[in-house]
Protein backbone atom coordinates (compact mmCIF):
# COMPACT_ATOMS: atom_id res chain seq x y z
CA UNK A 1 0.00 0.00 0.00
CA UNK A 2 2.14 2.97 0.95
CA UNK A 3 5.54 3.20 -1.19
CA UNK A 4 7.41 4.77 1.15
CA UNK A 5 8.79 2.83 4.22
CA UNK A 6 8.04 4.61 7.01
CA UNK A 7 4.58 6.13 5.83
CA UNK A 8 2.80 3.13 7.62
CA UNK A 9 4.04 0.50 9.28
CA UNK A 10 2.28 -3.28 8.73
CA UNK A 11 0.05 -4.29 11.37
CA UNK A 12 2.23 -4.58 14.37
CA UNK A 13 -0.88 -6.11 16.16
CA UNK A 14 -1.11 -9.89 17.39
CA UNK A 15 -4.62 -11.90 17.38
CA UNK A 16 -5.61 -12.20 20.63
CA UNK A 17 -3.60 -9.50 22.39
CA UNK A 18 -5.71 -6.11 23.07
CA UNK A 19 -4.39 -3.25 20.72
CA UNK A 20 -5.14 -1.31 23.38
CA UNK A 21 -5.70 -1.77 27.17
CA UNK A 22 -6.10 0.46 30.61
CA UNK A 23 -5.41 -0.76 33.92
CA UNK A 24 -6.57 1.77 36.48
CA UNK A 25 -5.37 4.78 35.03
CA UNK A 26 -5.75 7.95 36.92
CA UNK A 27 -5.23 11.60 36.35
CA UNK A 28 -6.14 14.62 38.04
CA UNK A 29 -5.50 18.51 36.90
CA UNK A 30 -4.53 20.34 40.14
CA UNK A 31 -6.89 19.46 42.76
CA UNK A 32 -9.71 17.82 40.24
CA UNK A 33 -9.47 14.58 39.68
CA UNK A 34 -10.90 13.85 35.88
CA UNK A 35 -9.68 9.86 35.56
CA UNK A 36 -10.40 8.19 38.63
CA UNK A 37 -9.06 4.23 37.69
CA UNK A 38 -10.20 3.87 34.22
CA UNK A 39 -10.04 0.30 32.72
CA UNK A 40 -10.72 -1.23 29.30
CA UNK A 41 -9.83 -2.96 26.68
CA UNK A 42 -9.51 -2.45 22.69
CA UNK A 43 -9.16 -5.90 20.68
CA UNK A 44 -7.40 -5.68 17.32
CA UNK A 45 -10.39 -4.88 14.51
CA UNK A 46 -12.61 -4.06 16.94
CA UNK A 47 -14.24 -0.64 17.27
CA UNK A 48 -15.19 1.04 20.72
CA UNK A 49 -17.13 3.87 21.48
CA UNK A 50 -17.06 5.90 24.41
CA UNK A 51 -19.98 8.03 25.74
CA UNK A 52 -20.33 9.96 28.87
CA UNK A 53 -21.25 13.88 29.64
CA UNK A 54 -18.69 16.61 28.66
CA UNK A 55 -16.46 17.28 31.07
CA UNK A 56 -15.93 13.73 32.56
CA UNK A 57 -12.25 12.97 30.58
CA UNK A 58 -13.14 11.50 27.09
CA UNK A 59 -10.75 13.22 25.54
CA UNK A 60 -7.94 13.29 28.31
CA UNK A 61 -8.52 9.13 28.33
CA UNK A 62 -7.53 9.16 25.16
CA UNK A 63 -4.44 11.63 25.24
CA UNK A 64 -2.89 9.40 27.48
CA UNK A 65 -3.35 6.43 25.56
CA UNK A 66 -1.47 8.86 23.06
CA UNK A 67 0.78 9.43 25.72
CA UNK A 68 0.10 13.64 24.77
CA UNK A 69 -0.35 13.60 28.50
CA UNK A 70 0.83 11.55 31.00
CA UNK A 71 -1.65 9.84 33.68
CA UNK A 72 -0.58 9.93 37.29
CA UNK A 73 -1.04 6.57 38.07
CA UNK A 74 -2.18 2.86 36.24
CA UNK A 75 -1.03 1.06 33.17
CA UNK A 76 -1.55 1.77 29.59
CA UNK A 77 -0.87 -1.30 27.18
CA UNK A 78 -0.06 -1.03 23.69
CA UNK A 79 -0.30 -4.08 21.41
CA UNK A 80 0.41 -5.98 25.04
CA UNK A 81 3.53 -3.80 26.18
CA UNK A 82 3.72 -1.43 28.53
CA UNK A 83 4.06 2.03 26.18
CA UNK A 84 7.68 3.19 26.20
CA UNK A 85 8.69 5.98 23.84
CA UNK A 86 9.79 3.44 21.52
CA UNK A 87 6.63 1.47 21.23
CA UNK A 88 5.07 4.33 21.02
CA UNK A 89 6.54 5.68 17.86
CA UNK A 90 5.37 2.83 16.30
CA UNK A 91 2.39 2.63 17.45
CA UNK A 92 2.10 6.47 16.48
CA UNK A 93 3.06 5.09 13.11
CA UNK A 94 0.09 2.92 12.06
CA UNK A 95 -2.51 5.76 13.97
CA UNK A 96 -4.39 8.24 12.75
CA UNK A 97 -6.62 10.83 14.89
CA UNK A 98 -9.59 13.58 14.42
CA UNK A 99 -9.25 16.00 17.39
CA UNK A 100 -12.29 17.15 19.13
CA UNK A 101 -11.34 21.09 17.85
CA UNK A 102 -10.02 19.72 13.87
CA UNK A 103 -6.83 20.94 15.00
CA UNK A 104 -5.71 21.65 11.46
CA UNK A 105 -2.36 22.94 11.01
CA UNK A 106 -4.03 26.96 10.28
CA UNK A 107 -0.08 27.77 8.30
CA UNK A 108 -1.14 24.89 5.60
CA UNK A 109 -3.31 24.79 3.04
CA UNK A 110 -5.88 22.16 3.22
CA UNK A 111 -4.07 19.45 0.89
CA UNK A 112 -1.06 20.22 2.82
CA UNK A 113 -2.83 19.16 6.06
CA UNK A 114 -4.26 15.88 5.02
CA UNK A 115 -1.01 14.58 3.21
CA UNK A 116 1.03 15.97 6.12
CA UNK A 117 2.14 12.83 6.87
CA UNK A 118 3.47 11.60 3.87
CA UNK A 119 5.00 14.60 2.70
CA UNK A 120 7.03 15.13 6.19
CA UNK A 121 7.88 11.17 6.41
CA UNK A 122 11.82 10.70 6.33
CA UNK A 123 10.84 10.06 2.51
CA UNK A 124 8.33 12.00 1.53
CA UNK A 125 5.93 11.04 -1.22
CA UNK A 126 6.15 13.67 -4.44
CA UNK A 127 4.14 16.81 -4.20
CA UNK A 128 1.96 15.65 -7.16
CA UNK A 129 1.11 12.07 -5.73
CA UNK A 130 0.60 13.52 -2.08
CA UNK A 131 -1.84 16.18 -3.64
CA UNK A 132 -3.85 13.66 -5.37
CA UNK A 133 -3.95 11.29 -2.66
CA UNK A 134 -5.56 13.87 -0.25
CA UNK A 135 -7.92 14.88 -2.92
CA UNK A 136 -9.15 11.43 -2.66
CA UNK A 137 -9.53 11.68 0.78
CA UNK A 138 -11.32 14.80 1.03
CA UNK A 139 -13.44 12.70 -1.48
CA UNK A 140 -14.08 10.53 1.12
CA UNK A 141 -15.34 12.46 3.63
CA UNK A 142 -17.62 14.81 1.56
CA UNK A 143 -15.63 17.65 0.42
CA UNK A 144 -14.73 18.60 -3.45
CA UNK A 145 -11.47 19.30 -4.98
CA UNK A 146 -11.76 22.63 -4.97
CA UNK A 147 -11.15 22.78 -0.65
CA UNK A 148 -7.98 21.25 -1.57
CA UNK A 149 -6.36 25.40 -2.06
CA UNK A 150 -8.10 26.95 0.68
CA UNK A 151 -6.97 27.69 3.93
CA UNK A 152 -8.95 26.05 7.15
CA UNK A 153 -9.40 29.60 8.55
CA UNK A 154 -11.47 29.64 5.02
CA UNK A 155 -13.54 26.81 6.34
CA UNK A 156 -16.70 26.47 8.43
CA UNK A 157 -16.20 24.21 11.92
CA UNK A 158 -18.32 21.41 9.83
CA UNK A 159 -15.55 21.36 7.31
CA UNK A 160 -12.79 21.72 9.49
CA UNK A 161 -13.89 18.62 11.13
CA UNK A 162 -14.50 16.62 7.82
CA UNK A 163 -10.59 17.89 6.63
CA UNK A 164 -9.21 16.70 10.44
CA UNK A 165 -11.03 13.12 9.31
CA UNK A 166 -9.30 13.12 6.16
CA UNK A 167 -6.00 13.92 7.47
CA UNK A 168 -6.26 10.98 9.86
CA UNK A 169 -7.38 8.50 7.59
CA UNK A 170 -4.45 9.65 5.01
CA UNK A 171 -2.08 6.74 5.28
CA UNK A 172 -4.65 4.15 5.99
CA UNK A 173 -3.91 3.66 9.74
CA UNK A 174 -4.08 0.64 11.43
CA UNK A 175 -5.51 2.52 14.35
CA UNK A 176 -7.96 5.63 14.43
CA UNK A 177 -9.39 7.74 17.06
CA UNK A 178 -11.99 9.74 16.61
CA UNK A 179 -12.60 12.84 19.22
CA UNK A 180 -16.71 13.87 18.18
CA UNK A 181 -16.69 13.23 14.81
CA UNK A 182 -19.93 14.10 14.31
CA UNK A 183 -20.28 17.13 16.23
CA UNK A 184 -20.96 20.12 14.55
CA UNK A 185 -22.21 18.41 10.70
CA UNK A 186 -25.41 17.91 9.46
CA UNK A 187 -27.33 15.08 10.11
CA UNK A 188 -26.70 13.91 6.22
CA UNK A 189 -23.08 14.26 6.60
CA UNK A 190 -23.14 12.93 10.05
CA UNK A 191 -24.39 9.75 8.42
CA UNK A 192 -21.71 9.93 5.58
CA UNK A 193 -19.22 9.99 7.98
CA UNK A 194 -20.89 7.45 10.32
CA UNK A 195 -20.79 4.72 7.37
CA UNK A 196 -17.31 6.10 6.68
CA UNK A 197 -16.48 5.25 10.02
CA UNK A 198 -17.75 1.86 10.17
CA UNK A 199 -16.61 0.89 6.51
CA UNK A 200 -12.67 1.82 8.21
CA UNK A 201 -13.67 -1.34 10.75
CA UNK A 202 -14.98 -3.59 9.33
CA UNK A 203 -13.53 -3.27 5.52
CA UNK A 204 -9.98 -2.12 6.28
CA UNK A 205 -10.00 -4.10 9.70
CA UNK A 206 -8.87 -1.17 11.60
CA UNK A 207 -9.07 -0.71 15.38
CA UNK A 208 -11.08 2.42 16.01
CA UNK A 209 -11.83 4.13 19.60
CA UNK A 210 -14.28 7.02 19.05
CA UNK A 211 -15.72 9.69 21.56
CA UNK A 212 -19.40 11.04 20.55
CA UNK A 213 -22.56 12.09 22.18
CA UNK A 214 -24.65 11.37 19.19
CA UNK A 215 -26.27 8.03 20.01
CA UNK A 216 -26.79 7.27 15.85
CA UNK A 217 -22.69 7.33 15.87
CA UNK A 218 -22.88 4.69 18.59
CA UNK A 219 -25.33 2.42 16.96
CA UNK A 220 -23.83 2.56 13.57
CA UNK A 221 -20.33 2.73 14.54
CA UNK A 222 -19.99 0.95 17.79
CA UNK A 223 -18.85 -2.87 18.63
CA UNK A 224 -18.34 -2.62 22.09
CA UNK A 225 -19.37 0.53 24.25
CA UNK A 226 -17.80 2.39 27.52
CA UNK A 227 -19.69 4.99 29.31
CA UNK A 228 -17.26 7.30 31.52
CA UNK A 229 -18.78 8.71 34.67
CA UNK A 230 -16.95 10.53 37.44
CA UNK A 231 -13.80 9.10 36.81
CA UNK A 232 -14.63 5.81 36.21
CA UNK A 233 -16.01 3.66 33.66
CA UNK A 234 -19.09 3.11 34.58
CA UNK A 235 -20.82 1.11 31.86
CA UNK A 236 -18.96 -1.73 29.70
CA UNK A 237 -20.49 -4.12 27.04
CA UNK A 238 -21.48 -5.07 23.28
CA UNK A 239 -23.70 -2.66 21.94
CA UNK A 240 -26.01 -5.33 21.70
CA UNK A 241 -26.65 -5.34 25.29
CA UNK A 242 -26.97 -1.90 25.12
CA UNK A 243 -30.74 -0.83 25.35
CA UNK A 244 -31.05 -4.21 27.88
CA UNK A 245 -28.65 -2.80 30.36
CA UNK A 246 -30.33 -1.75 33.61
CA UNK A 247 -27.66 0.48 34.36
CA UNK A 248 -29.38 3.36 35.30
CA UNK A 249 -26.57 6.00 34.17
CA UNK A 250 -26.16 4.53 31.04
CA UNK A 251 -30.20 4.20 30.52
CA UNK A 252 -30.66 8.55 31.71
CA UNK A 253 -27.45 8.85 29.12
CA UNK A 254 -28.69 7.21 26.23
CA UNK A 255 -32.15 8.74 26.37
CA UNK A 256 -31.39 12.06 27.21
CA UNK A 257 -33.59 12.01 30.67
CA UNK A 258 -33.01 15.10 32.61
CA UNK A 259 -33.57 13.16 35.92
CA UNK A 260 -31.60 10.53 36.93
CA UNK A 261 -28.49 9.55 38.79
CA UNK A 262 -26.17 11.86 37.02
CA UNK A 263 -27.15 15.26 38.10
CA UNK A 264 -27.79 18.13 35.43
CA UNK A 265 -26.11 20.39 37.04
CA UNK A 266 -22.58 20.19 38.14
CA UNK B 1 8.86 36.41 68.63
CA UNK B 2 6.94 38.46 65.77
CA UNK B 3 10.30 39.55 64.29
CA UNK B 4 11.43 36.06 64.36
CA UNK B 5 8.24 35.10 62.50
CA UNK B 6 8.81 37.83 60.11
CA UNK B 7 12.18 36.85 59.51
CA UNK B 8 12.10 33.16 58.98
CA UNK B 9 9.04 34.12 56.37
CA UNK B 10 11.52 36.31 54.08
CA UNK B 11 14.13 33.69 54.17
CA UNK B 12 11.49 31.15 53.11
CA UNK B 13 9.87 33.79 50.29
CA UNK B 14 14.03 33.92 49.55
CA UNK B 15 14.42 30.15 49.29
CA UNK B 16 11.06 29.50 47.37
CA UNK B 17 11.44 32.01 44.71
CA UNK B 18 15.46 30.97 44.48
CA UNK B 19 14.21 27.22 44.16
CA UNK B 20 11.77 28.70 41.66
CA UNK B 21 14.32 30.15 39.74
CA UNK B 22 16.73 27.14 39.63
CA UNK B 23 13.27 25.28 38.37
CA UNK B 24 12.86 27.93 36.03
CA UNK B 25 16.78 27.36 34.55
CA UNK B 26 16.73 23.52 34.66
CA UNK B 27 12.78 23.11 32.82
CA UNK B 28 14.72 25.86 30.26
CA UNK B 29 18.08 24.45 29.83
CA UNK B 30 16.07 21.13 29.11
CA UNK B 31 14.15 22.36 26.61
CA UNK B 32 17.10 24.19 24.77
CA UNK B 33 18.98 20.79 24.98
CA UNK B 34 16.20 18.58 23.60
CA UNK B 35 15.63 21.61 20.50
CA UNK B 36 19.21 21.20 19.69
CA UNK B 37 19.59 17.74 19.74
CA UNK B 38 17.15 17.48 17.03
CA UNK B 39 20.29 19.22 14.54
CA UNK B 40 21.41 15.22 15.08
CA UNK B 41 18.71 13.14 13.78
CA UNK B 42 16.83 13.55 10.57
CA UNK B 43 14.36 14.24 9.40
CA UNK B 44 14.65 17.33 8.61
CA UNK B 45 12.60 20.14 7.48
CA UNK B 46 14.63 22.87 5.33
CA UNK B 47 11.49 24.60 3.77
CA UNK B 48 10.40 25.12 7.34
CA UNK B 49 14.00 26.46 7.81
CA UNK B 50 13.47 28.85 4.95
CA UNK B 51 10.24 30.27 6.21
CA UNK B 52 11.81 31.33 9.43
CA UNK B 53 14.71 32.87 7.97
CA UNK B 54 12.68 34.85 5.79
CA UNK B 55 10.40 35.51 8.80
CA UNK B 56 13.18 36.68 11.47
CA UNK B 57 15.74 38.03 9.46
CA UNK B 58 14.47 39.06 6.26
CA UNK B 59 10.84 40.47 7.65
CA UNK B 60 13.20 42.06 10.62
CA UNK B 61 15.60 44.22 8.07
CA UNK B 62 13.72 47.75 8.33
CA UNK B 63 13.21 47.54 11.84
CA UNK B 64 16.91 46.80 12.57
CA UNK B 65 18.09 49.70 9.83
CA UNK B 66 16.16 52.12 11.20
CA UNK B 67 17.23 51.35 14.67
CA UNK B 68 20.47 51.59 13.73
CA UNK B 69 20.40 54.36 11.99
CA UNK B 70 18.82 56.69 14.67
CA UNK B 71 20.98 55.36 16.91
CA UNK B 72 24.04 56.18 14.97
CA UNK B 73 23.57 59.74 14.35
CA UNK B 74 22.22 60.82 17.57
CA UNK B 75 25.74 58.66 18.93
CA UNK B 76 27.78 61.26 16.94
CA UNK B 77 25.80 64.24 18.02
CA UNK B 78 26.47 62.99 21.94
CA UNK B 79 30.07 61.72 21.56
CA UNK B 80 30.58 65.79 19.71
CA UNK B 81 28.92 67.23 22.80
CA UNK B 82 31.13 65.18 25.45
CA UNK B 83 34.14 64.83 23.44
CA UNK B 84 33.89 69.07 22.95
CA UNK B 85 34.03 69.07 27.00
CA UNK B 86 37.54 67.97 26.97
CA UNK B 87 38.96 69.38 23.04
CA UNK B 88 38.47 66.07 21.59
CA UNK B 89 35.78 66.14 19.16
CA UNK B 90 37.88 64.52 16.70
CA UNK B 91 37.20 60.64 18.27
CA UNK B 92 33.64 60.80 17.22
CA UNK B 93 34.37 58.07 14.26
CA UNK B 94 36.24 56.04 16.23
CA UNK B 95 33.82 56.39 19.47
CA UNK B 96 30.75 55.65 16.70
CA UNK B 97 32.03 52.81 15.10
CA UNK B 98 33.48 51.15 18.81
CA UNK B 99 29.82 52.31 20.41
CA UNK B 100 27.56 50.23 17.27
CA UNK B 101 29.57 47.80 16.56
CA UNK B 102 30.49 46.27 19.86
CA UNK B 103 27.64 47.47 21.90
CA UNK B 104 24.68 49.46 20.49
CA UNK B 105 24.17 47.38 17.38
CA UNK B 106 24.02 44.27 19.08
CA UNK B 107 22.02 45.20 21.65
CA UNK B 108 18.99 47.44 20.12
CA UNK B 109 19.05 45.29 17.21
CA UNK B 110 18.73 42.36 19.89
CA UNK B 111 15.68 44.25 21.55
CA UNK B 112 14.21 45.15 18.46
CA UNK B 113 14.09 41.68 17.00
CA UNK B 114 13.22 40.21 20.11
CA UNK B 115 10.15 42.67 20.15
CA UNK B 116 9.31 41.23 16.60
CA UNK B 117 10.15 38.04 16.72
CA UNK B 118 9.85 36.85 20.29
CA UNK B 119 6.56 37.43 20.10
CA UNK B 120 5.39 36.69 17.09
CA UNK B 121 6.64 32.92 17.75
CA UNK B 122 5.15 32.39 21.44
CA UNK B 123 1.90 33.93 20.11
CA UNK B 124 1.97 31.35 17.04
CA UNK B 125 3.30 28.31 19.13
CA UNK B 126 1.04 29.23 21.76
CA UNK B 127 -2.03 28.68 20.08
CA UNK B 128 -0.73 25.93 18.30
CA UNK B 129 -0.60 24.72 21.41
CA UNK B 130 -3.86 25.19 22.81
CA UNK B 131 -5.83 24.26 19.58
CA UNK B 132 -4.03 21.15 19.93
CA UNK B 133 -1.80 21.54 16.79
CA UNK B 134 1.10 20.46 18.65
CA UNK B 135 -0.71 17.30 19.89
CA UNK B 136 -2.02 16.61 16.28
CA UNK B 137 2.17 16.83 15.11
CA UNK B 138 2.79 14.16 17.80
CA UNK B 139 0.00 11.53 15.92
CA UNK B 140 1.12 12.39 12.89
CA UNK B 141 4.62 11.10 13.82
CA UNK B 142 6.41 14.32 13.86
CA UNK B 143 8.24 15.56 16.78
CA UNK B 144 7.13 19.37 17.65
CA UNK B 145 10.53 19.99 18.21
CA UNK B 146 12.17 19.14 15.58
CA UNK B 147 9.21 20.78 13.00
CA UNK B 148 8.68 23.82 15.30
CA UNK B 149 11.39 25.00 17.62
CA UNK B 150 14.26 23.83 15.75
CA UNK B 151 13.80 25.88 12.90
CA UNK B 152 13.08 28.92 14.67
CA UNK B 153 15.88 28.64 16.99
CA UNK B 154 18.05 27.70 14.11
CA UNK B 155 16.71 31.00 11.95
CA UNK B 156 17.44 33.03 14.81
CA UNK B 157 21.22 32.12 15.19
CA UNK B 158 21.76 32.44 11.36
CA UNK B 159 19.83 35.29 11.10
CA UNK B 160 20.34 37.40 13.63
CA UNK B 161 24.54 37.98 13.03
CA UNK B 162 23.01 38.83 9.57
CA UNK B 163 20.83 41.53 10.46
CA UNK B 164 23.29 42.91 13.15
CA UNK B 165 26.05 43.09 10.39
CA UNK B 166 23.98 45.00 8.62
CA UNK B 167 23.01 46.92 11.37
CA UNK B 168 26.66 48.09 12.45
CA UNK B 169 26.84 49.21 8.32
CA UNK B 170 23.71 51.45 8.77
CA UNK B 171 24.32 52.52 12.22
CA UNK B 172 28.28 53.77 11.60
CA UNK B 173 26.62 55.48 8.06
CA UNK B 174 24.13 57.13 10.19
CA UNK B 175 27.26 58.46 12.20
CA UNK B 176 28.70 59.32 9.28
CA UNK B 177 25.72 61.22 7.84
CA UNK B 178 25.91 63.35 11.40
CA UNK B 179 29.80 63.77 11.22
CA UNK B 180 29.92 64.87 7.37
CA UNK B 181 27.15 67.44 7.49
CA UNK B 182 26.77 68.78 10.67
CA UNK B 183 30.31 68.60 12.63
CA UNK B 184 32.33 69.61 9.30
CA UNK B 185 34.01 66.21 9.24
CA UNK B 186 35.81 65.69 5.68
CA UNK B 187 33.59 62.08 4.15
CA UNK B 188 37.44 60.61 3.47
CA UNK B 189 38.81 61.41 6.88
CA UNK B 190 35.56 60.33 8.88
CA UNK B 191 35.77 56.71 6.59
CA UNK B 192 39.33 56.25 6.82
CA UNK B 193 39.72 57.03 10.78
CA UNK B 194 36.46 54.62 11.36
CA UNK B 195 37.97 51.58 9.57
CA UNK B 196 41.41 52.10 10.83
CA UNK B 197 39.90 52.44 14.62
CA UNK B 198 37.99 48.96 14.41
CA UNK B 199 39.52 45.70 15.00
CA UNK B 200 38.60 42.23 14.14
CA UNK B 201 37.84 41.34 17.59
CA UNK B 202 35.52 44.49 17.61
CA UNK B 203 33.63 42.81 14.78
CA UNK B 204 33.82 39.05 15.76
CA UNK B 205 32.67 40.31 19.47
CA UNK B 206 29.45 42.08 17.89
CA UNK B 207 28.66 38.88 15.59
CA UNK B 208 29.32 36.50 18.34
CA UNK B 209 26.77 38.51 20.28
CA UNK B 210 23.87 38.37 18.09
CA UNK B 211 23.85 34.62 17.12
CA UNK B 212 23.66 34.10 21.06
CA UNK B 213 20.80 37.10 21.11
CA UNK B 214 19.35 35.53 18.13
CA UNK B 215 19.56 32.52 20.07
CA UNK B 216 17.66 33.27 23.21
CA UNK B 217 14.91 35.39 22.05
CA UNK B 218 13.97 32.36 19.44
CA UNK B 219 14.38 30.04 22.34
CA UNK B 220 12.23 32.15 24.46
CA UNK B 221 9.37 32.77 22.12
CA UNK B 222 9.43 28.76 21.35
CA UNK B 223 9.50 28.02 24.87
CA UNK B 224 6.70 30.22 26.33
CA UNK B 225 4.61 29.77 23.17
CA UNK B 226 4.90 25.75 24.03
CA UNK B 227 4.37 25.99 27.58
CA UNK B 228 1.46 28.31 27.06
CA UNK B 229 -1.46 28.52 29.01
CA UNK B 230 -5.20 27.37 28.09
CA UNK B 231 -7.21 29.64 25.89
CA UNK B 232 -6.80 33.52 24.76
CA UNK B 233 -5.36 34.40 28.17
CA UNK B 234 -2.58 31.78 27.89
CA UNK B 235 -1.12 32.51 24.47
CA UNK B 236 -1.09 36.89 25.81
CA UNK B 237 1.00 36.03 29.13
CA UNK B 238 2.73 33.53 26.73
CA UNK B 239 4.07 36.30 24.64
CA UNK B 240 4.70 39.11 27.54
CA UNK B 241 6.55 36.62 28.96
CA UNK B 242 8.49 35.54 26.15
CA UNK B 243 9.36 39.18 25.31
CA UNK B 244 10.20 40.32 28.79
CA UNK B 245 12.16 37.35 29.67
CA UNK B 246 13.85 37.69 25.96
CA UNK B 247 14.56 40.83 26.78
CA UNK B 248 16.23 40.78 30.01
CA UNK B 249 17.98 37.64 29.02
CA UNK B 250 20.21 39.81 26.20
CA UNK B 251 20.78 42.14 28.83
CA UNK B 252 22.63 39.84 31.23
CA UNK B 253 23.93 38.25 28.19
CA UNK B 254 25.40 41.24 26.92
CA UNK B 255 27.05 41.79 29.84
CA UNK B 256 28.39 38.56 30.30
CA UNK B 257 29.82 38.82 26.83
CA UNK B 258 31.40 41.67 26.98
CA UNK B 259 33.10 40.48 30.08
CA UNK B 260 34.52 37.60 28.22
CA UNK B 261 35.36 40.03 25.16
CA UNK B 262 36.77 42.75 27.45
N1 LIG C 1 -4.56 20.26 29.96
C1 LIG C 1 -5.50 20.38 30.91
N2 LIG C 1 -5.26 21.11 32.01
C2 LIG C 1 -6.19 21.23 32.99
N3 LIG C 1 -7.40 20.66 32.95
C3 LIG C 1 -7.71 19.92 31.87
C4 LIG C 1 -6.78 19.74 30.79
N4 LIG C 1 -7.35 18.96 29.84
C5 LIG C 1 -8.59 18.68 30.32
N5 LIG C 1 -8.82 19.24 31.52
C6 LIG C 1 -10.03 19.12 32.35
O1 LIG C 1 -10.38 17.75 32.39
C7 LIG C 1 -11.76 17.58 32.31
C8 LIG C 1 -12.11 16.60 31.23
O2 LIG C 1 -11.82 17.16 29.97
P1 LIG C 1 -12.13 16.40 28.61
O3 LIG C 1 -11.48 15.08 28.62
O4 LIG C 1 -11.74 17.34 27.52
O5 LIG C 1 -13.71 16.25 28.64
P2 LIG C 1 -14.62 15.51 27.58
O6 LIG C 1 -15.09 14.28 28.24
O7 LIG C 1 -15.76 16.45 27.31
O8 LIG C 1 -13.81 15.25 26.37
C9 LIG C 1 -12.36 18.96 32.09
O9 LIG C 1 -12.89 19.41 33.30
C10 LIG C 1 -11.19 19.81 31.69
O10 LIG C 1 -11.35 21.10 32.19
MG1 LIG D 1 -13.74 16.07 24.63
Amino acid sequence: MADSGDIALPDTSTPGVPRIELRDVKKRFGHKRVLNGVSFKVMPGESLVIIGGSGTGKSVTLKCILGIIRCDSGQILLDGQPDDSSDRRTFLKQFGMLFQGGALFDSLSVWQNVAFRLRHARRPMPRKEARERAIEKLRRVGLGPETADLYPAELSGGMQKRVGLARAIATDPRIIFFDEPTAGLDPIMAGVINDLIRELVTEMGATAVTITHDMTTVRTVADHVAMLHDGKVQWFGRIEDMDSATDPYLDQFIHGRATGPIAAIR
Amino acid sequence: MILLRLVVAFLASIGRSTLGLLMATGRLAIFAGNALSQIARPPYYPVELGRQLLSVGYFSLPVVGMTALFTGAALALQIWAGGARFNAGTVVPSIVAIGIVRELGPVLGGLMVAGRVSSSIAAEIGTMRVTEQIDALTTLSTDPMKYLVLPRVLAGILAVPVLVAIGDVIGIFGGYLIGTTRLGFNSGAYIKNTLDFLTATDIASSLVKACAFGFILTLMGCYHGYHSGRGAQGVGAATTNAVVSASILILAANYVLTEAFF
